[in-house]
Protein backbone atom coordinates (compact mmCIF):
# COMPACT_ATOMS: atom_id res chain seq x y z
CA UNK A 1 0.00 0.00 0.00
CA UNK A 2 2.23 2.85 -1.21
CA UNK A 3 -0.48 5.37 -0.37
CA UNK A 4 0.18 7.37 2.79
CA UNK A 5 -3.47 7.12 3.82
CA UNK A 6 -4.09 5.28 7.08
CA UNK A 7 -4.95 1.63 7.39
CA UNK A 8 -7.79 1.11 9.84
CA UNK A 9 -7.71 -2.03 11.97
CA UNK A 10 -10.96 -2.90 13.72
CA UNK A 11 -10.27 -5.49 16.42
CA UNK A 12 -11.67 -5.58 19.93
CA UNK A 13 -9.30 -8.18 21.38
CA UNK A 14 -6.10 -6.31 22.35
CA UNK A 15 -3.96 -9.43 21.80
CA UNK A 16 -5.20 -9.70 18.18
CA UNK A 17 -4.50 -6.04 17.52
CA UNK A 18 -1.03 -6.40 19.03
CA UNK A 19 -0.14 -9.43 16.88
CA UNK A 20 -1.35 -7.74 13.69
CA UNK A 21 0.48 -4.52 14.59
CA UNK A 22 3.65 -6.55 15.13
CA UNK A 23 3.23 -8.30 11.76
CA UNK A 24 2.62 -4.97 10.02
CA UNK A 25 5.66 -3.60 11.86
CA UNK A 26 7.79 -6.39 10.42
CA UNK A 27 6.57 -5.25 6.98
CA UNK A 28 7.39 -1.60 7.75
CA UNK A 29 3.75 -0.52 7.91
CA UNK A 30 2.93 -0.19 11.61
CA UNK A 31 3.10 3.60 11.64
CA UNK A 32 0.22 3.81 9.14
CA UNK A 33 -2.06 1.63 11.19
CA UNK A 34 -4.90 3.17 13.16
CA UNK A 35 -6.42 0.76 15.64
CA UNK A 36 -9.94 1.21 16.92
CA UNK A 37 -11.00 -1.19 19.68
CA UNK A 38 -14.42 -2.35 18.57
CA UNK A 39 -16.83 -1.45 15.83
CA UNK A 40 -18.49 1.51 17.56
CA UNK A 41 -15.16 3.29 17.90
CA UNK A 42 -14.39 2.42 14.29
CA UNK A 43 -17.64 3.94 13.01
CA UNK A 44 -17.08 7.05 15.11
CA UNK A 45 -13.54 7.34 13.71
CA UNK A 46 -14.79 6.92 10.12
CA UNK A 47 -17.62 9.44 10.53
CA UNK A 48 -15.49 12.13 12.15
CA UNK A 49 -14.85 14.65 9.34
CA UNK A 50 -11.47 15.73 10.69
CA UNK A 51 -10.07 12.18 10.45
CA UNK A 52 -8.48 11.17 7.18
CA UNK A 53 -10.45 8.39 5.47
CA UNK A 54 -8.46 5.14 5.48
CA UNK A 55 -7.18 3.51 2.28
CA UNK A 56 -8.30 0.11 3.53
CA UNK A 57 -10.16 -1.36 6.50
CA UNK A 58 -9.03 -4.62 8.11
CA UNK A 59 -11.94 -6.04 10.10
CA UNK A 60 -11.33 -8.76 12.66
CA UNK A 61 -14.69 -10.46 12.31
CA UNK A 62 -14.43 -13.12 15.00
CA UNK A 63 -13.59 -10.69 17.72
CA UNK A 64 -16.50 -8.47 16.80
CA UNK A 65 -19.05 -11.28 16.39
CA UNK A 66 -22.40 -10.11 15.02
CA UNK A 67 -21.26 -6.53 15.60
CA UNK A 68 -18.74 -7.12 12.79
CA UNK A 69 -21.52 -7.86 10.30
CA UNK A 70 -23.48 -4.83 11.54
CA UNK A 71 -20.35 -2.71 11.10
CA UNK A 72 -19.94 -3.97 7.51
CA UNK A 73 -23.58 -3.19 6.78
CA UNK A 74 -23.24 0.34 8.22
CA UNK A 75 -20.03 1.12 6.28
CA UNK A 76 -21.30 -0.26 2.98
CA UNK A 77 -24.62 1.58 3.17
CA UNK A 78 -22.97 4.93 3.98
CA UNK A 79 -22.31 6.86 0.73
CA UNK A 80 -19.23 8.57 2.21
CA UNK A 81 -17.67 5.26 3.33
CA UNK A 82 -19.08 2.58 1.02
CA UNK A 83 -16.23 2.72 -1.50
CA UNK A 84 -13.49 1.94 1.07
CA UNK A 85 -12.40 -1.68 0.58
CA UNK A 86 -12.90 -3.87 3.66
CA UNK A 87 -10.84 -7.04 4.14
CA UNK A 88 -12.10 -9.48 6.76
CA UNK A 89 -9.64 -11.24 9.06
CA UNK A 90 -11.12 -14.27 10.75
CA UNK A 91 -10.12 -17.14 13.01
CA UNK A 92 -12.00 -19.77 11.02
CA UNK A 93 -13.48 -20.25 7.55
CA UNK A 94 -17.15 -20.48 8.58
CA UNK A 95 -18.91 -20.87 5.23
CA UNK A 96 -21.92 -18.79 6.27
CA UNK A 97 -19.66 -15.93 7.44
CA UNK A 98 -17.76 -16.06 4.14
CA UNK A 99 -20.98 -15.91 2.09
CA UNK A 100 -22.52 -13.20 4.25
CA UNK A 101 -19.33 -11.10 4.12
CA UNK A 102 -19.10 -11.27 0.32
CA UNK A 103 -22.81 -10.49 0.15
CA UNK A 104 -21.88 -7.30 2.04
CA UNK A 105 -19.19 -6.57 -0.57
CA UNK A 106 -15.97 -7.36 1.27
CA UNK A 107 -12.79 -7.33 -0.83
CA UNK A 108 -11.28 -10.43 0.74
CA UNK A 109 -11.82 -12.86 3.62
CA UNK A 110 -8.58 -14.06 5.16
CA UNK A 111 -8.35 -16.76 7.79
CA UNK A 112 -5.54 -15.71 10.13
CA UNK A 113 -2.82 -18.35 10.40
CA UNK A 114 -2.09 -19.22 14.04
CA UNK A 115 1.63 -19.45 13.31
CA UNK A 116 3.27 -16.00 13.50
CA UNK A 117 5.57 -16.43 10.46
CA UNK A 118 2.58 -17.55 8.39
CA UNK A 119 0.61 -14.52 9.62
CA UNK A 120 3.39 -12.17 8.48
CA UNK A 121 3.37 -13.93 5.10
CA UNK A 122 -0.42 -13.50 4.86
CA UNK A 123 -0.10 -9.80 5.71
CA UNK A 124 2.63 -9.51 3.06
CA UNK A 125 0.30 -10.98 0.41
CA UNK A 126 -2.44 -8.53 1.49
CA UNK A 127 0.07 -5.66 1.30
CA UNK A 128 1.34 -6.73 -2.15
CA UNK A 129 -2.17 -6.96 -3.55
CA UNK A 130 -3.34 -3.60 -2.18
CA UNK A 131 -0.09 -1.96 -3.33
CA UNK A 132 -0.78 -3.18 -6.84
CA UNK A 133 -4.42 -2.10 -6.71
CA UNK A 134 -5.47 1.51 -7.12
CA UNK A 135 -7.60 2.78 -4.25
CA UNK A 136 -10.60 5.09 -4.07
CA UNK A 137 -8.91 7.15 -1.33
CA UNK A 138 -6.92 9.07 -3.91
CA UNK A 139 -3.33 9.41 -5.11
CA UNK A 140 -1.11 6.52 -4.15
CA UNK B 1 -6.97 -19.45 -7.04
CA UNK B 2 -8.38 -20.96 -3.87
CA UNK B 3 -10.77 -23.30 -5.64
CA UNK B 4 -10.96 -24.90 -9.06
CA UNK B 5 -13.94 -23.03 -10.50
CA UNK B 6 -13.42 -20.99 -13.68
CA UNK B 7 -12.19 -17.40 -13.82
CA UNK B 8 -14.37 -15.22 -16.06
CA UNK B 9 -12.45 -12.65 -18.11
CA UNK B 10 -14.45 -9.84 -19.75
CA UNK B 11 -12.05 -8.31 -22.28
CA UNK B 12 -12.62 -7.00 -25.81
CA UNK B 13 -8.94 -6.93 -26.80
CA UNK B 14 -7.95 -10.38 -28.07
CA UNK B 15 -4.23 -9.71 -27.51
CA UNK B 16 -4.85 -8.78 -23.85
CA UNK B 17 -7.01 -11.89 -23.42
CA UNK B 18 -4.22 -14.01 -24.89
CA UNK B 19 -1.75 -12.37 -22.50
CA UNK B 20 -3.92 -13.29 -19.49
CA UNK B 21 -4.16 -16.87 -20.80
CA UNK B 22 -0.39 -17.02 -21.27
CA UNK B 23 0.22 -15.63 -17.75
CA UNK B 24 -2.15 -18.26 -16.29
CA UNK B 25 -0.14 -20.96 -18.07
CA UNK B 26 3.23 -19.55 -16.98
CA UNK B 27 2.04 -19.28 -13.37
CA UNK B 28 0.50 -22.76 -13.54
CA UNK B 29 -2.92 -21.43 -12.60
CA UNK B 30 -5.14 -24.40 -13.33
CA UNK B 31 -8.54 -22.65 -13.23
CA UNK B 32 -10.27 -22.70 -16.61
CA UNK B 33 -10.28 -19.19 -18.14
CA UNK B 34 -13.62 -18.28 -19.71
CA UNK B 35 -13.25 -15.35 -22.10
CA UNK B 36 -16.18 -13.02 -22.90
CA UNK B 37 -15.55 -10.20 -25.39
CA UNK B 38 -17.80 -7.64 -23.69
CA UNK B 39 -20.05 -7.13 -20.67
CA UNK B 40 -23.10 -8.42 -22.48
CA UNK B 41 -21.43 -11.75 -23.29
CA UNK B 42 -20.03 -12.02 -19.73
CA UNK B 43 -23.50 -11.44 -18.28
CA UNK B 44 -24.99 -14.02 -20.65
CA UNK B 45 -22.38 -16.54 -19.45
CA UNK B 46 -23.35 -15.88 -15.81
CA UNK B 47 -27.07 -16.19 -16.55
CA UNK B 48 -26.76 -19.53 -18.34
CA UNK B 49 -27.55 -22.01 -15.56
CA UNK B 50 -25.60 -24.89 -17.11
CA UNK B 51 -22.33 -22.88 -16.92
CA UNK B 52 -20.07 -23.24 -13.89
CA UNK B 53 -20.22 -20.12 -11.78
CA UNK B 54 -16.82 -18.38 -11.74
CA UNK B 55 -14.84 -17.98 -8.51
CA UNK B 56 -13.53 -14.60 -9.71
CA UNK B 57 -14.25 -12.10 -12.50
CA UNK B 58 -11.47 -10.11 -14.20
CA UNK B 59 -13.08 -7.09 -15.82
CA UNK B 60 -11.89 -4.64 -18.46
CA UNK B 61 -13.69 -1.28 -18.34
CA UNK B 62 -13.59 0.02 -21.91
CA UNK B 63 -15.58 -2.45 -23.97
CA UNK B 64 -18.21 -2.07 -26.70
CA UNK B 65 -21.92 -3.00 -26.28
CA UNK B 66 -21.84 -3.22 -22.48
CA UNK B 67 -18.85 -1.62 -20.79
CA UNK B 68 -17.31 -2.63 -17.45
CA UNK B 69 -19.24 -0.13 -15.33
CA UNK B 70 -22.57 -1.20 -16.88
CA UNK B 71 -21.63 -4.85 -16.30
CA UNK B 72 -20.68 -4.11 -12.67
CA UNK B 73 -23.98 -2.32 -12.09
CA UNK B 74 -25.88 -5.35 -13.41
CA UNK B 75 -23.83 -7.93 -11.47
CA UNK B 76 -23.78 -6.11 -8.14
CA UNK B 77 -27.55 -5.53 -8.10
CA UNK B 78 -28.32 -9.18 -8.84
CA UNK B 79 -28.47 -11.29 -5.64
CA UNK B 80 -27.37 -14.37 -7.61
CA UNK B 81 -24.10 -12.77 -8.77
CA UNK B 82 -23.25 -9.96 -6.37
CA UNK B 83 -21.06 -12.12 -4.10
CA UNK B 84 -18.61 -13.03 -6.87
CA UNK B 85 -15.47 -10.90 -6.39
CA UNK B 86 -14.74 -8.67 -9.39
CA UNK B 87 -11.23 -7.34 -10.04
CA UNK B 88 -10.92 -4.53 -12.59
CA UNK B 89 -8.07 -5.03 -15.07
CA UNK B 90 -7.83 -1.94 -17.23
CA UNK B 91 -5.61 0.67 -18.89
CA UNK B 92 -7.60 3.53 -17.32
CA UNK B 93 -5.92 5.17 -14.34
CA UNK B 94 -8.58 7.90 -14.14
CA UNK B 95 -9.52 8.47 -10.50
CA UNK B 96 -13.16 8.82 -11.59
CA UNK B 97 -13.13 5.23 -12.89
CA UNK B 98 -11.37 4.00 -9.73
CA UNK B 99 -13.91 5.62 -7.40
CA UNK B 100 -16.89 4.53 -9.52
CA UNK B 101 -15.62 0.94 -9.57
CA UNK B 102 -15.11 0.81 -5.79
CA UNK B 103 -18.56 2.36 -5.27
CA UNK B 104 -19.77 -0.63 -7.27
CA UNK B 105 -17.92 -2.91 -4.84
CA UNK B 106 -14.97 -4.16 -6.85
CA UNK B 107 -12.38 -6.16 -4.91
CA UNK B 108 -9.35 -4.60 -6.62
CA UNK B 109 -8.49 -2.19 -9.43
CA UNK B 110 -5.36 -3.09 -11.35
CA UNK B 111 -3.77 -1.25 -14.25
CA UNK B 112 -2.59 -3.69 -16.94
CA UNK B 113 1.19 -3.50 -17.12
CA UNK B 114 2.37 -3.12 -20.73
CA UNK B 115 5.51 -5.20 -20.25
CA UNK B 116 4.81 -8.97 -20.15
CA UNK B 117 7.13 -9.66 -17.21
CA UNK B 118 5.32 -7.04 -15.11
CA UNK B 119 1.99 -8.39 -16.33
CA UNK B 120 2.88 -11.87 -15.04
CA UNK B 121 3.97 -10.36 -11.72
CA UNK B 122 0.60 -8.58 -11.43
CA UNK B 123 -1.24 -11.83 -12.21
CA UNK B 124 0.95 -13.65 -9.67
CA UNK B 125 -0.05 -11.13 -6.97
CA UNK B 126 -3.75 -11.47 -7.91
CA UNK B 127 -3.48 -15.26 -7.83
CA UNK B 128 -1.69 -15.29 -4.45
CA UNK B 129 -4.26 -12.97 -2.88
CA UNK B 130 -7.24 -14.94 -4.18
CA UNK B 131 -5.57 -18.18 -3.04
CA UNK B 132 -5.10 -16.75 0.47
CA UNK B 133 -8.63 -15.34 0.61
CA UNK B 134 -11.68 -17.51 1.05
CA UNK B 135 -14.13 -17.41 -1.86
CA UNK B 136 -17.89 -17.60 -1.54
CA UNK B 137 -19.27 -20.80 -3.01
CA UNK B 138 -22.92 -21.37 -2.21
CA UNK B 139 -23.02 -24.73 -3.95
CA UNK B 140 -20.05 -26.25 -2.16
CA UNK B 141 -20.50 -28.76 0.60
CA UNK B 142 -19.92 -27.12 3.95
CA UNK B 143 -17.52 -29.30 5.97
CA UNK B 144 -18.39 -27.41 9.17
CA UNK B 145 -22.12 -27.93 8.68
CA UNK B 146 -21.45 -31.61 7.98
CA UNK B 147 -19.45 -31.97 11.18
CA UNK B 148 -22.09 -30.17 13.16
CA UNK B 149 -24.72 -32.57 11.81
CA UNK B 150 -22.58 -35.53 12.82
CA UNK B 151 -22.12 -34.14 16.29
CA UNK B 152 -25.84 -33.42 16.58
CA UNK B 153 -26.67 -36.96 15.44
CA UNK B 154 -24.20 -38.38 17.92
CA UNK B 155 -25.80 -36.49 20.77
CA UNK B 156 -29.32 -37.43 19.89
CA UNK B 157 -28.67 -41.16 19.54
Amino acid sequence: MPTTKPLLLVADRPEDALTIRRALGDLGMAERMVHTPGTEHALAYLRCVTNEKPALILLDLNAAGTAGIEFLRAVKSDPSLGAIPVVVLSDSPQRQDVIQSFDLNVAGYIVKPTDYAALVEAMRIIQDYWSLSYLPAGPR
Amino acid sequence: MRDSRPVLLAEDDSIDAMTVRRAFRDLKVTNPLVHAINGEEALAYLKEKTNDRPCLILLDLNMPKMNGIEFLTAVKTDPAFKKIPVVVLTTSSEQRDVVESFRLSVAGYIIKPVDYRNFVEAMRTINMYWTLSELPDEKAEDPNAHNQTLVACGRSS
